[in-house]
């Protein structure tokens, strides 16, 4: 690790940033998109996230990875465990433990974890719908992501669906724009044409639409326990809410003859 | 335990005067929970009991969570989702233990702005906000640390700009920057002493905490209008108190609930609003994010760091940057020898008033300014920001006590109460018919 060139970034960022508002996702037009999961009742759709995964399977994982999420898990989609088994094994991972250690591929199985995919230099796609974000307004101080959520799914259709057709190339490698990438010109070549897929629910294959439904099986990956934390709000509110009230009688009751005297004098209770 | 008499723990059983005997424990734990406590204390003296939650909330997620967390660079992110993922309940720990360091803040802040509005930190309390200047300073190094250990961008860059910090100081920087990290640059040696320490201080903060609250149940709680019980004799002190139990559990217990039920709703609904999006990103050393910020309670004094971007003699921005950081906290903290005023609560002080709802909208603003890049306005209103920030405790503290002319205060605390509710008030709100006596007005 050089050293030196830490420093000199540590500096950088401490006092005489020049840089744009825009850590990983941010400077960029995103629309807020419908999801089933939004809100504090809102869950996964099983049929969106089904296809979401066909577009993955499809057209992502050509080039990107799914490394943190098991196979296994994929019954979370409406799958049986046979077809996880299925799915998985038409999938080749690599296992160092073959051919007596020198390695090999096989089949994946259930537990095995979708393969990291480096070749093309792309970003691992298990954590994308929580390390972007969208709705960092009014004036930065961030209060639309209270009303509209953090933005990363919406932030992947914005980006999926943003690009506008030009191309430049700059040091040998072809950017294309796009209005949703922070800075306007991404190296990811437009993937998503329309009818890319085809989907045994009759779905709408244009753009948006397979843009948000992987949107939202990406937001799975990255978060697969999010039914059950809303369920975990939604008890837990209720709950202490009841509490609340109760410890609210309770104080009042408690307080009545030190406060409410009624000319008598009272002594606090020993 | 010195201070306001009360009725001291007696063991009645055979079992219990055997005990107490050898240990009187019972009896410490009696006397603690029956302190006698100012009546007319309002609902800005719940944040202890919040903090002493919190405490116990990261000290019991956190033990869950290193069960299953890996302190090492190549496995630190990938265990974190592992937790998050394959743990059963561990995702639940994860979000109450990342944003339960949030409530700490929020609380901590609460308590003290608290204490600096109703003059806590004056005579005698001293003691009592010293150790809680240092609790404070041991939560800021710990909520530090923990955020590194995730091992995401933000932990590895901030860790990089904080420790970076050190190394400005003239002379003996860059050896301590060395020593802090184990080595030339963050990594895995960083890590492990990072988790060790995240690990450790928590339990420091234990016995801090038990010494606070020894100190103020020595000099006895303040109260709203900073007027002292009464303590002659136990008749005398009676009047102006109740027994901490059950008076002041229920009430804090109900504010409590409360403050969890919108703890719960931020954990369960939008566990990642107070975090950044960055962190979800692994370190990596060769790739910088586009703007470096701390976690949300950081920012003032994040702010403050920034604020100065000139060198003054042979002192550079960022070592004067730094002063200007710990200056920060430390005017804070001699805040008992800077106010001169013989008034304990603001709230008979009219100039005073002013000036401290300016230094609350002044952390505010410097919240704000250390989100926002050091560009365009920002490093002008961090630099106002920091300067009222150090005037408010040199310059208006000492000099309000000598030119400020104070309201009445009431001459006790049992009056103060009487004042709120007429000791012929009845439960309805309406007033013994005939009673002659005089209600003190407010």
């Amino acid at each position: 690790m050089d050293m030196k060139k830490i420093l000199t970034a540590a500096v950088v960022a401490l006092g005489h940033s020049t840089q744009v508002a825009c850590a990983a996702g941010g400077a960029g037009e995103v629309k807020d998109v419908d999801f089933s999961f939004d809100g504090p009742l809102g869950t996964y759709d099983q049929m969106q996230l089904q296809r979401g995964l066909q577009v993955y399977t499809e057209v992502c994982s050509g080039c990107h990875g799914l490394r943190q999420v098991a196979f296994r898990t994929l019954t979370d989609l409406g799958y049986s465990p046979d077809q996880v088994k299925t799915y998985a094994s038409r999938i080749e991972i690599w296992d160092p433990e073959l051919l007596d250690g020198e390695g090999d591929f096989r089949p994946a199985a259930p537990a095995d974890h979708f393969p990291a995919v480096t070749s093309a230099g792309a970003p691992d796609l298990s954590m994308m719908a929580k390390a972007r974000a969208g709705f960092h307004g009014p004036y930065g101080l961030g209060l639309n992501q209270l009303w509209y959520g953090m933005g990363g799914p919406e932030y992947i259709v914005a980006l999926l669906d943003g690009y506008t057709g030009e191309e430049k190339e700059e040091a040998g490698v072809i950017l294309y724009e796009n209005k949703a990438f922070p800075g306007g010109w991404i190296s990811m070549s437009p993937v998503l044409y329309g009818d890319d897929v085809e989907f045994a629910d009759g779905h709408a294959t244009d753009v948006y639409n397979l843009s948000r439904d992987v949107a939202a099986f990406l937001m799975w990956a990255a978060e697969p326990k999010l039914p059950q934390r809303k369920q975990f709000g939604l008890v837990g509110v209720g709950m202490l809410t009841i509490l609340s009230i109760l410890l609210y009688l309770t104080n009042k009751k408690l307080w009545k003859p030190i406060k409410y005297r009624g000319g008598r004098t009272v002594r606090p209770a020993e | 335990m010195a201070g306001i008499p009360h009725d001291r723990y007696e063991p009645r059983t055979k079992s219990e005067k055997w005990l107490h005997r050898r240990l009187p424990v019972i009896g410490l734990l009696y006397d603690t929970l029956m302190i006698p406590t100012p009546k007319n204390l309002n609902w800005m003296w719940i944040w202890g009991i919040i903090l002493t939650f919190c405490l116990a909330l990261q000290i019991i997620t956190g033990v869950v969570l290193v069960m299953h967390y890996t302190p090492h660079v190549d496995h630190a992110f990938d265990s974190v989702e592992h937790i998050m993922r394959n743990v059963n309940g561990g995702w639940a720990m994860r979000y109450l233990h990342m944003n339960g360091a949030s409530l700490f803040f929020v609380a901590v802040y609460m308590h003290i702005f608290r204490g600096l509005y109703y003059g806590s930190y004056k005579e005698p309390r001293e003691v009592t906000w010293i150790i809680g200047m240092l609790i404070y300073l041991l939560m800021m190094g710990t909520a530090f640390m923990g955020y590194v250990l995730p091992w995401g961008q933000m932990s590895f860059w901030g860790a990089t700009v904080i420790t970076g910090l050190f190394g400005a100081i003239p002379g003996i920087g860059e050896v301590l920057q060395t020593w802090l990290l184990g080595g030339p640059a963050v990594d895995n040696y960083t890590l492990n002493r990072f988790f060790s320490l995240h690990y450790l201080l928590p339990f420091v903060i234990v016995g801090l905490v038990a010494v606070h609250i020894w100190a103020f149940h020595t000099t006895g709680n303040n109260n709203p209008t900073g007027v002292e019980v009464r303590r002659a004799s136990k008749a005398e002190a009676q009047k102006d108190t109740v027994p901490f139990w059950p008076y002041y559990v229920i009430k804090d217990l109900f504010a409590l609930a409360v403050i969890l039920a919108v703890f719960v709703a931020i954990v369960g609904f939008m566990p990642n609003y107070l975090g950044h999006p960055d962190n979800y990103i692994e370190a990596n050393p060769l790739a910088t994010p586009a703007h470096i910020v701390p976690e949300w309670y950081f920012l003032p004094f994040y702010a403050v760091l920034r604020a100065i971007t000139f060198d003054i003699l042979f002192l550079d921005a960022k070592f004067l940057g730094v002063l200007a950081m710990f200056g920060a906290i430390a005017v804070m903290a001699i805040a008992p020898w800077l106010d001169t005023s013989s008034v304990r609560s603001g709230k008979y002080r009219p100039m005073f008033k002013v000036f401290f709802w300016l230094l609350v909208l002044d952390f505010l603003i410097l919240t704000w300014a250390g989100s926002q890049p050091a560009e365009g306005i920002v490093p002008l209103v961090s630099l106002l920001g920091t300067i009222y920030w150090f005037a408010y405790f040199l310059i208006v503290l000492p000099l309000l006590g000598v030119i400020e002319k104070p309201l009445p205060q009431p001459e006790t605390i049992e009056d103060d109460f009487d004042a709120h509710y007429p000791p012929d008030m009845k439960t309805d709100g309406t007033r013994s018919v005939g009673d002659a006596q005089a209600t003190p007005a407010e």
